[in-house]
């Protein structure tokens, strides 16, 4: 132990204010929105209501979770999340096992042609024509198909991989697996926590985005719960028609709910799935980004 | 005796010809796992580079890019001369000049005071909140921004007027001159703990005797971390800025297009979001491939711009 001058004293003492002020500017706006989305829609646009439900009501989330628009951009959500993610990471390992093999005859041309898209692209239309062209455009693939490949989660797989003992493959081999039993049977037991970490990051990705939806889809039968929010936090007259809407869903709840409150317990019900496995799982967030920063 | 020999020969001779079989099958299947990438590669990533075309065309959406006539530089003139130019590169030099003065240099602080709370358990956690808003979309993010910024509701106007600083609550995200001091502030939040990351990782694996040395030669904390930490990171910090500097041009889509409004375009409209209004709302495909196409010119100019820089001055470099 060593003791600490007066100097640095007051710096640990300004350190541990720093990051306090810190942890509150990150969660005190979650902290608003949930007292928010719990209080009256009437009483809340009185102002005033911060830390604490003024008047309490669980009206908006009934409304919420009433309204088959957003009931329905749940569900397509959800779907894009698991099918995404889940043939994101099989096909993603496939092409990583396949380049790891020490045999491969060609591998370091595939090596540049696979880098080449880390540094170069198409661009926004000329992308945007290809899935025009070929049939992608407003159909629910388009969440699925451009997403199965990422370069980036193909090297953090390599150097995964690499930690896997080639004696092991070798003796499959000559108890005369192929590479793809070996692959099945081998290689994604043992990569769970590489895959587990590419499948979290990869699902909160098809959880959260919009941009694809916003670009590439247009009828309301695609619509994704972002891309809804969005259109609720931006334009208060999209807002107002769902709040109408869903009070006349649940009529005896229409008092109780506003545009503004049901746009509170949208953001989050629509968060809610992150927070809620977010601390389990935080560790292999980290994990993934730490194998990811080894490489590079 | 020479039949013996002859049939060890031909045992030989089965044997290298079944492992070549062998080894061919194997190289078969190895090959068919990563044709699948490729082929994705080339529809995904190639197949796009090349519609790049249309930007030195005029794009006929039945012709084809191949089949669209040529009409070299003009969509590129026409950006050039376009009168939203300047506002457009304006807005987008400015966010990311922000974004680089402070959003740039804020993990790496935080990873330094961090890295000085001795408490593990404290440090744990400090962490593990910052980390949250990376895993929030920017949906709900700009949703949570808008609210505390509301005029009605937000509790901002709430302390500034029971404060006394101002007499009545304002539209902040409606005034133009807010937006690049909101947007900025909001990235530097979200991505405080996660941009953290890298350099923690960086700091954890410096050299615990060299803090000891400098214990002995008398140094103190700030010493410490002038002296010791800093340098010996060094190395991440530079590469990261050389990221830092190609990405210039990059402004993020996802989080303007949240926060911006009709009342603040003026501030708001950067070259992306310009490329998506006119490419695929008002259909200007060619002219609008032009204005991205400059912008990732630039970006690559300045990717090795900065590369051969660092290298020149730090010995460092991404290649």
């Amino acid at each position: 132990m060593t003791v600490q001058s007066r100097g640095e004293k007051w710096f640990s003492v300004f350190n541990t204010i720093v990051m306090l002020i810190i942890m509150f500017l990150t969660l005190a706006p979650f902290w608003f929105t949930i007292a928010g989305s719990l209080n009256e829609g009437m009483d809340y646009m009185r102002g005033g209501v911060y830390f604490w439900p003024r008047s309490f009501t669980w009206g908006n989330y009934i409304a919420v979770f009433s309204d088959p628009t957003i009931y329905h951009a749940y569900w397509i959500t959800a779907a894009r999340t698991l099918l995404g993610t889940l043939t994101h990471v099989l096909f993603t390992a496939l092409i990583a096992y396949g380049i790891s093999r020490p045999n491969l005859k060609g591998k370091s041309a595939y090596m540049i042609y696979i880098m080449i898209p880390m540094f170069f692209g198409g661009g926004l239309v000329p992308t945007y024509l290809l899935y025009r062209d070929i049939g992608l455009l407003d159909n629910f693939m388009v969440f699925i198909i451009p997403g199965l490949f990422s370069v980036w989660d193909m090297m953090i797989l390599l150097s995964f991989f690499r930690t896997i003992p080639e004696s092991l493959i070798e003796s499959a081999k000559i108890d005369g697996a192929g590479e793809y039993r070996i692959f099945l049977k081998f290689i994604i037991p043992l990569s769970m926590p590489a895959l587990a970490a590419i499948a979290l990051f990869n699902g909160v990705g098809h959880w959260n985005s919009y941009y694809d939806t916003l670009m590439f889809t247009s009828s309301d039968s695609l619509q994704t719960i972002q891309l809804f929010l969005m259109r609720v936090v931006t334009d208060a007259t999209f807002a107002q028609g769902m709040s109408s809407q869903a009070a006349a869903l649940v009529p005896e709840q229409a008092k109780k709910i506003s545009p503004e409150t049901l746009k509170l317990a949208m953001m989050i019900a629509t968060t809610a799935p992150i927070l809620l496995i977010y601390p389990f799982l935080q560790r292999y967030f980290v994990k993934g980004i730490m194998i990811g920063s080894i490489k590079g | 005796m020479n039949g013996t020999f002859d049939t060890a020969r031909e045992t030989k001779k089965i044997g290298k010809r079944s492992i070549r079989w062998f080894r061919l099958k194997a190289q078969f299947e190895q090959q068919s796992m990563v044709w699948p990438g490729i082929i994705f590669l080339f529809i995904f990533a190639y197949y796009p580079m090349y519609g790049i075309l249309i930007a030195f065309k005029d794009y006929d959406m039945f012709a084809g890019v191949s089949g669209s006539p040529w009409v070299g530089f003009s969509h590129f003139k026409e950006f050039f001369i376009d009168p939203n130019l300047y506002t457009v590169l304006r807005n987008t030099l400015a966010i990311n000049g922000l974004n680089l003065m402070i959003g740039f240099p804020a993990p790496i602080l935080f990873a330094l005071l961090l890295n000085e709370i001795t408490t593990q358990k404290f440090k744990r956690f400090v962490q593990t909140i910052s980390y949250l808003p990376h895993f929030v979309s920017w949906v709900v993010f700009g949703g949570l921004i808008l609210t505390i910024l509301s005029p009605t509701n937000g509790i901002l106007n709430y302390l500034l007027v029971s404060m006394g600083v101002i007499s009545e609550p304002v539209n902040f995200i409606g005034e133009a001159s807010n937006f690049w001091v909101i947007l900025v502030s909001g990235e530097v939040l979200k991505g405080l703990g996660w941009g953290a990351i890298i350099y923690i990782a960086a700091i954890s694996g410096v050299d615990q005797d060299m803090y000891e040395a400098a214990t002995i030669d008398g140094a103190g904390k700030w010493q410490k971390m002038w002296y010791v930490t800093l340098p010996s990171i060094m190395g991440t910090i530079v590469i990261m800025l050389i990221f830092a500097i190609s990405a210039i041009l990059n402004t993020g889509f996802e989080q303007i297009l949240v926060l911006q409004n009709p009342l603040n375009l003026d501030t708001s409209e950067t070259i992306d979001t310009y490329v998506y209004k006119t490419g695929l709302q008002q259909m200007r495909y060619s002219f609008s491939t032009a204005a991205g196409l400059a912008k990732s010119v630039v970006a690559v100019i300045l990717l090795f711009g900065a590369n051969y820089l660092s290298k020149k001055i730090t010995d460092n470099g991404l290649f």
